[in-house]
């Protein structure tokens, strides 16, 4: 504080008076045109209007022919079957990836290995060549059988007769079509679950768990009540993701073959009477509907998880002083 | 305590290890080495049953690690460190170690409270759900029970209207009186304080020190670091500066505030004070 101003604030002088309280003149000024915004529009309109004209004019579109056959009972049952897929291949997947993603953070040498082999594997493999893998994985087994292992070596070498075995099934109708895919689909997804649970389980602050150690929390009710609950909230979006990404590969039943999903009848149907490209059409609309309900279900699944007390992410990275 | 406690001052341990019977902690030759940095050097201490024991010293001087191991968050490289006559962390058998499982140590811990510098409060949880979450899991507690001690427990450190408070919708100062009352509700016999102000603006710092003078009055045994001198001189009852990773002095806190003896503790105190 420099002397000349000391007596303005010096003991007895009259406070400053606050600042404030002046009539303000409103800001009137011209906005900034856009010109260049109504060429591009204009140039879209242009480009929809063809397109649409297209789809009308263009008889391989088949319009009547597809509303025909889009709604017939074996397609709307592929649905199912596709949902179902879907559906169930997410949550083995993510039941896979919690576990895997647990041992690869477990510090056992094993289980990491483990875990990471079994990702290296079902990351590396196209889902395709493991749709039609697990297919014809009937040839490796003819029949499933569950007891000890190597029973055949150790059961005559003790000097006794039979087998160890409790339990067997036919392998072709264990591994019929839809298992065998549901497998392929589920233990793939398993592995890319466990990346993205990984990626959460370390976001989250070392500090949480040591409070709860503190607190005398074992490791696994720290896991489940402290870490993997806040884990979800990195988790959640690219689970939806997975989960829209899953719903379009169901598509790759057909090669198991599963010959009652949504894309091989649609398929099936345009074959037997040479109307392939609408069923094609139809395909995508269909692909396109569910994706869409998908995504209305993330939303709320993702408000669930992230509620305002915490801020939500977008907040968190751009700031929620904007809005 | 019992009787040949009381005629001798001394009582025997699970492993035949003769303590002395006021003391709640007892560290003995303590060692800390992180790779080939060794942190702690040797660390003898003995907390009584009531005492309030503040340490103080310069950063990375190995507080912050002293008291992790007090609770076993870290592993002893060598010495022994005892809780209530427990051997922290470890089961002696025939002059040998046996880890303890995690169960036995989780157990072990929940006798001992601690409190964070960052606070660390689960954000997921409202306030009364951070208090009753380890009574629940850990004590097994039934939810009635444990809200109503939760809610007992937030009065005792005036937040009684915030226990549907998410913690970032709460100011640090109440984080961290929050964070106080979650370790009370395990009902400790030992509280341990990391730098509990640090964190916190200025006029915040008084309404955290003042729980835990209330506490220490109430009488609980609690180790503080700290760097609030008025706090350890008031309150204390010893003080013990560290430096390098050993005590260098301690005693009663007026003695060692106003007469240290060593250089280094006159060095750092002339630079905090
Ligand atoms: N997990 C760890 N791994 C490696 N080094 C560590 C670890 N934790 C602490 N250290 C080191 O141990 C030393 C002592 O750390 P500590 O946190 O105990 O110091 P402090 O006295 O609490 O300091 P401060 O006042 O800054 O909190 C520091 O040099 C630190 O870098
Ligand atoms: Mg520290």
């Amino acid at each position: 504080m420099s002397s000349q101003t000391e007596p303005v604030n010096g003991p007895g002088s009259p406070e400053p008076a606050p600042q404030g309280g002046r009539p303000a003149e409103p800001v009137t000024a011209v906005p900034v045109r856009y010109p260049e915004r109504w060429v591009a529009a204009g140039f879209v309109l242009v480009l929809a209007a063809m397109f649409v004209h297209m789809l009308f004019t263009n008889t391989a579109f088949n319009w009547p022919f597809m509303f025909d056959h889009m709604f017939s009972e074996p397609v709307v049952r592929g649905v199912w079957i596709t949902l179902s897929a879907t559906v169930l291949s997410m949550i083995i997947g993510v039941i896979l990836g919690i576990v895997l993603a647990v041992m690869r953070l477990s510090g056992n040498p094993v289980l990491v290995t483990v875990s990471w082999l079994y990702t290296w594997f079902f990351r590396g493999v196209p889902r395709l060549v493991l749709a039609v893998l697990f297919g014809n994985l009937a040839i490796l087994y003819t029949t499933i059988e569950i007891g000890l292992p190597f029973d055949n070596y150790w059961m005559p070498w003790l000097g006794l007769d039979g087998d160890a075995r409790f339990f067997e099934i036919d392998a072709r109708t264990m591994l019929s079509g839809y298992t065998a895919g549901l497998l392929a689909l589920s233990l793939s997804e398993g592995a890319y679950m466990a990346e993205i649970i990984r990626a959460g389980l370390q976001s989250v602050n070392k500090g949480q768990t040591e409070a709860a150690q503190a607190l005398g929390m074992s490791r696994g009710r720290t896991l489940r009540r402290i870490t993997l609950p806040q884990a979800m909230r990195v988790v959640i979006p690219p689970t939806g993701n997975e989960t829209i990404a899953m719903l379009k590969d169901t598509a790759l039943l057909a090669y198991v073959p599963v010959t009652i999903e949504l894309f091989y009848q649609l398929q099936a149907i345009g074959a037997r009477t040479y109307q392939i490209f609408p069923m094609l059409v139809a395909a995508c609309l269909w692909y396109l509907a569910i994706t869409s309900v998908l995504m209305v279900g993330q939303y709320f699944i993702e408000r669930r998880f992230n509620p305002g007390q915490y801020g939500s992410i977008r907040d968190r990275i751009v700031g929620g002083a904007h809005r | 305590m019992s009787e040949r406690a009381r005629e001798t001052g001394v009582t025997m341990t699970a492993e035949g290890t003769e303590l002395p019977a006021n003391a709640l902690v007892v560290a003995e030759n303590v060692h800390k080495n992180f790779g080939r940095l060794e942190v702690l050097k040797g660390i003898d201490l003995q907390v009584r049953r009531g005492e309030v024991m503040c340490i103080i010293g310069p950063s990375g001087s190995g507080k912050s690690t002293f008291l992790r191991c007090i609770n076993h968050l870290e592993k002893l490289t060598a010495g022994r460190l005892w809780v209530n006559g427990e051997l922290m962390g470890y089961r002696q058998k025939r002059g040998r170690l046996y880890e303890l499982r995690d169960n036995e140590i989780a157990l072990q811990r929940s006798d001992i409270g601690m409190v964070f510098q960052r606070f660390n409060l689960f954000p997921h949880l409202s306030a009364l759900g951070n208090i009753i979450e380890a009574p629940m899991q850990v004590k097994r507690k039934s939810r009635s029970e444990a809200v109503a001690k939760a809610r007992e427990l937030l009065e005792r450190v005036g937040l009684p209207d915030k226990a549907d408070a998410y913690p970032d919708q709460l100011s640090g100062g109440q984080q961290q009186r929050v964070a106080i009352a979650r370790a009370l509700a395990m009902e400790p016999s030992l509280m341990l304080f990391d730098e509990p102000t640090s964190a916190l603006d200025p006029e915040l710092v008084g309404e955290v020190l003042d729980v835990m003078r209330d506490l220490a009055e109430g009488g609980m045994t609690m180790v503080v670091v700290t760097h609030e001198m008025g706090f350890a001189r008031e309150v204390g009852d010893s003080l013990v500066f560290m430096d390098d990773g050993v005590v260098v002095e301690s005693g009663s806190p007026a003695e060692v505030l106003s007469d240290p003896r060593h250089e280094r503790t006159q060095a750092f105190l002339s630079k905090v004070l």
